[in-house]
């Protein structure tokens, strides 16, 4: 897309590698100056939403998951939580540990994905994970085998390692055995192990000096690292219920893209790892407390390219809760609560991989679904990756057009953008203006 | 005596045309009788290197795209040469199914023989139903994949 004048350039990265699905890029540059910066998201959840209505309630867990193969987990858990809300319903005891256990293995296979096979070849020089496997083939095979671990929890819990079936509204359609749980152990204690020195490993790459000011939000409260529950808290001080999240968070629609964003009182804000850690990180398990520590990295990171850090002391909590969790598991008389349908509006929130998701339903005496609202993390971000670029790119500019463009991918990556639930098939393709030549 | 073989099935059933590579690999069990090791997966390439582990021959099916009338049928062997990445960008998340054969070929741990059907597809709207071309495609490319597997049976037999 070419500018008007010749002072006028504009960088255009009509595919961004490595991020989960794709999404667009579009810089606009005026006399030395960043003047636009357009992150494009094509987002389905709209089709979703519109999809859901009509459907019974206990079809919705089925039919979310298949939002996003990385994180369908956070889709069912949002949604289970908010129908139980409409309903009436607690699920607690062993349930609910269950739930955390296979939000453990989301995170763990989402979060050991991103480190391993998405980010870490940008600071280690490599082009993709497949150049990376030549120079660091040890630490590829350490990742493809804690990732393996993560699958092995969603498998046993989820009944499959993608697109889990047995979730349901009031529990799980069935619940492991105390065996079958146990079978897990000896390969969680190695992965925690690999977590720790995971930890490490990311700790010490060599990251741009980038510090920005965010606002962070997260889930907070039960004196646990968050996941399925907690109040939604802010670093300025919000502390609401997510019953609350649309009287404070407004989503917008921008011209050029068709992901809503989504602002906080008119603000950005960063949801995720960094955030959660920011707001929960006295709530670690202690080893990954210990490891964290033992990097030299203080709380709160504010470089968004520490995010792989912050992924990577998730990892390792994830580890260590899912042991825990496994070591104190009784199975529950029966693998879900009673479930009587009612009319009436539920709302949740839970920590996706990513950040915050929020899901809202209203369902009808029938446990029908008349209404649905689906705010996934990734919109709650994009403002801030585009605050973030227009800080990033005064640095670049003096680059060609293409390696500005891989700079600003770096950036992006940072945040682990899932718009895997998006349009596919985009080319890369920089535009210089007044030449109207493409590169790419 | 034969080897492992392992059927994958690739896509987003809520994806239009993407869901063709988890057709037709339900279509090879079910047409099979239950008879074959079919799997599926919806996440894409990077846990591909974990789901061939343990087979000596993996058939994978994918959508691809690679400017050709959707429907139509295409047969790789990725064991004896590349895939170029482009023609599969619709496996949709994380890595694709290229670049996940090129990562188990690096590390060494690639199945003796692995085969790629890629069916071009045509929509991937959200929520659409797969195409009347695609459709086709599956029922073809899990007949080739059955036939074959007999032959390939057969042969070993002798």
């Amino acid at each position: 897309m070419a500018g008007k004048d010749a002072n006028t350039r504009t960088i255009h990265v009509g595919m961004i590698a490595r991020v989960e699905g794709e999404g667009a890029l579009r810089v606009t540059v005026k006399d030395g100056q960043v003047r636009d910066v357009e992150l494009r998201i094509f987002e389905p959840p709209r089709y979703f939403e519109a999809f859901l209505v009509g459907r019974r309630y206990d079809e919705v867990p089925d039919i979310v998951a298949r939002i996003c193969g990385i994180c369908p987990v956070a889709y069912q858990m949002s949604a289970v939580h908010a129908i139980e809300q409409a309903f009436g319903i607690t699920v607690n005891g062993a349930l609910r540990d269950l739930r955390r256990l296979l939000y453990c293995g989301e995170w763990i296979e989402s979060h050991t994905l991103h480190i391993y096979m998405l980010h870490a070849p940008d600071f280690l020089g490599c082009h993709s994970v497949i150049e990376m496997a030549g120079a660091h083939r040890a630490a590829v095979v350490r990742g493809l085998r804690m990732k393996k671990a993560g699958n092995s929890l969603v498998s046993l819990l989820g009944g499959r390692s993608v697109h889990p079936v047995s979730v349901r509204v009031g529990g799980f359609s069935r619940v492991p055995t105390r065996r079958e749980l146990d079978g897990l152990k000896d390969e969680l204690l190695w992965a925690r192990d690999a977590a720790a020195e995971t930890v490490r490993w990311v700790a010490g790459f060599e990251k741009p000096a980038f510090v920005q000011d965010y606002m962070f939000v997260a889930l907070q409260g039960n004196g646990e690292y968050p996941f399925n529950e907690g109040w939604i808290a802010s670093s300025q001080g919000l502390n609401i219920a997510a019953a609350e999240f649309e009287r404070h968070f407004a989503e917008t629609q921008v011209p050029y893209s068709n992901a809503l964003q989504c602002t906080l009182k008119g603000q950005s804000y960063l949801a995720g790892p960094l955030a959660r850690l920011r707001l929960n990180g006295d709530r670690l398990t202690p080893i990954a407390k210990q490891v964290l520590r033992e990097t030299g990295l203080a709380l709160p990171m504010s470089n968004p390219f520490d995010g792989i850090v912050a992924r990577a002391v998730e990892v390792l909590f994830a580890f260590e809760e899912a042991l825990r969790l496994i070591d104190r598991y009784e199975p529950p008389a029966s693998p879900t609560v009673s479930v009587t349908p009612r009319s009436g509006t539920g709302m949740a929130c839970t920590e996706a991989p990513r950040g915050i998701l929020y899901h809202r339903y209203v369902v009808d005496k029938d446990g029908v679904i008349r209404e649905a609202k689906i705010v996934p993390p990734t919109s709650q971000n994009q403002r801030r990756i585009e605050e973030d670029l227009r800080s990033f790119l005064p640095g670049v500019l003096d680059l060609s057009n293409d390696e500005a463009a891989r700079a600003c991918e770096r950036v992006i990556r940072c945040y682990d953008p899932c718009i895997s639930c998006a349009t596919h098939f985009l080319r890369l393709e920089v535009c210089e203006a007044g030449t109207g030549k493409d590169g790419g | 005596m034969m080897g492992a073989v392992r059927v994958i099935g690739l896509g987003n059933l809520s994806r239009g045309d993407d869901a063709a590579g988890l057709l037709a690999a339900r279509l090879v069990r079910d047409l099979s009788g239950n008879t074959m090791d079919v799997c599926e997966t919806a996440a894409g390439g990077a846990g591909l290197p974990e789901l061939m582990e343990g087979a000596d021959r993996v058939i994978l099916i994918d959508a691809a795209r690679c400017g050709r009338k959707p429907g139509t049928v295409h047969r790789l062997d990725a064991s004896a040469c590349r895939i170029a990445r482009e023609d599969f960008p619709c496996s949709t998340h994380d890595m694709g199914l290229a670049d996940a054969i090129e990562l188990a070929r690096a590390l060494g741990t690639l199945p003796k023989q692995v085969i790629v059907y890629g069916i071009e597809v045509g929509s991937l709207e959200a929520g659409a139903d797969v195409t009347e071309a695609v459709r086709l495609a599956v029922a073809t490319v899990a007949r080739r994949i059955l036939d074959e597997e007999a032959t390939v049976s057969c042969t070993k037999s002798i």
